[in-house]
């Protein structure tokens, strides 16, 4: 009895699994002119983030209009010659800056890209100034030293 | 000096907290900024929904306000959304659009048969090209029209009440367009919601 349940939990766990992989390896399909073109096409869709899933290039993502882009871009290197960057400006035209992972500096951005360079200025004028207020507390004018050797003095006597 | 320098810690702490409140309650993730806003309308080529046969291109759109909605039966949020076209449709006197995406042409005409034709027009685009040129990523999204053609505003998900009174109704206003058929208001509003 125990081991034809565990009999059937095997098999629904192997057809579970099975039902798994085909839906994973459900891949496109397309022809490509020379091995050149496919790489550029295997390089290209790597390059766009999926609109719809946020960190997901295109290449990796199931998304239905990841699948479009796709063939948006297959069409466009292998119908329409495109160079890369053509290809580039045509996506960024229709879903704007976010398709790029390499976000170009502009109005939008300009924030972006410069942050980390006043973070290290504001980083680099807060250590400056606790090093300067560490090393002014360290010496003592000539007033103040006289001021010191004198209490010494008068405890020691 | 030393005693003020003890409040750097709390500002750092407090510009962490702005930057996280600014960053958590700006993002709009779902929400892309359109490519399109501020620029004309692509042109297009695409036939229409009760007549495959017929070609509509941009020309038959533009010329005056317009929204353009995009939908599909297989859109749970399109469902939602069709009441307030439905309503749109008959106290406003806005040219509606709608771009049947990705769907099928028979489960579309049952969809409309079913729940009513807000549209005046149907264009049909089944394989998703026409979406990427308006870069489109999903449905329901709606476009307004200006009447020289200029994507003015976008919606992406559901068209509802607020979108209108907020968003969509104070432009179309804006164009000169009327908004609110005064005869009709009151039955028409009364089942809405």
């Amino acid at each position: 009895m125990l081991i034809r349940t565990l009999l059937l939990i095997v098999v629904a766990l192997c057809s579970g699994l099975s039902a798994t992989a085909r839906a994973v390896s459900q891949v496109d399909i397309y022809h490509f002119d020379s091995t050149e073109q496919r790489e550029r096409y295997n390089s290209l869709i790597e390059e766009f983030r999926c609109p719809k899933c946020l960190n997901i290039n295109i290449a990796g993502s199931d998304a239905p209009i990841a699948r479009d882009l796709r063939r948006t871009v297959h069409k466009l290197v292998v119908v329409d010659g495109m160079t890369d960057q053509q290809v580039r400006d045509f996506l960024q035209a229709r879903y704007g800056d976010f398709v790029l992972y390499d976000p170009p500096f502009n109005a939008r951005t300009w924030l972006v890209w410069v942050m980390p360079f006043v973070l290290a200025v504001v980083a680099l004028g807060v250590l400056f100034f606790f090093a300067r207020n560490k090393r002014g507390g360290k010496t003592l004018d000539a007033a103040s030293q006289d001021r010191l050797r004198a209490l010494l003095n008068r405890q020691q006597s | 000096m030393s005693r003020l320098s003890l409040f750097i810690p709390l500002g750092v702490f407090l510009l962490i907290l702005l930057v996280g409140y600014l960053g958590f309650s700006l993002d709009k993730r779902n929400e892309l900024p359109s490519a399109l806003l501020g620029n004309s309308f692509p042109t297009f080529d695409a036939a229409d929904l009760f007549a495959p046969q017929t070609r509509v291109t941009r020309e038959d759109i533009v010329g005056r306000p317009a929204l353009v909605n995009v939908w599909a039966t297989w859109c749970p949020t399109c469902k939602a959304e069709h009441e307030e076209l439905m309503r749109i449709a008959s106290i406003s006197d806005v040219y509606l659009v709608g771009l049947n995406y990705k769907d099928d042409r028979h489960l579309a005409l049952q969809w409309l048969a079913d729940y009513g034709n807000p549209y005046d027009r149907v264009i049909v685009d089944p394989d998703g090209s026409l979406g990427v040129e308006l870069g489109v990523y999903g449905a329901p999204e709606t476009f307004l029209l200006n009447g020289a053609g200029e994507v003015v505003y976008k919606r992406v998900g559901d068209v509802n009440r607020r979108i209108w009174d907020d968003e969509i109704a104070p432009r179309l206003a804006h164009m000169g367009m009327t908004v609110a058929h005064q005869a009709s208001g009151g039955e028409v509003l009364g089942h809405a919601d």
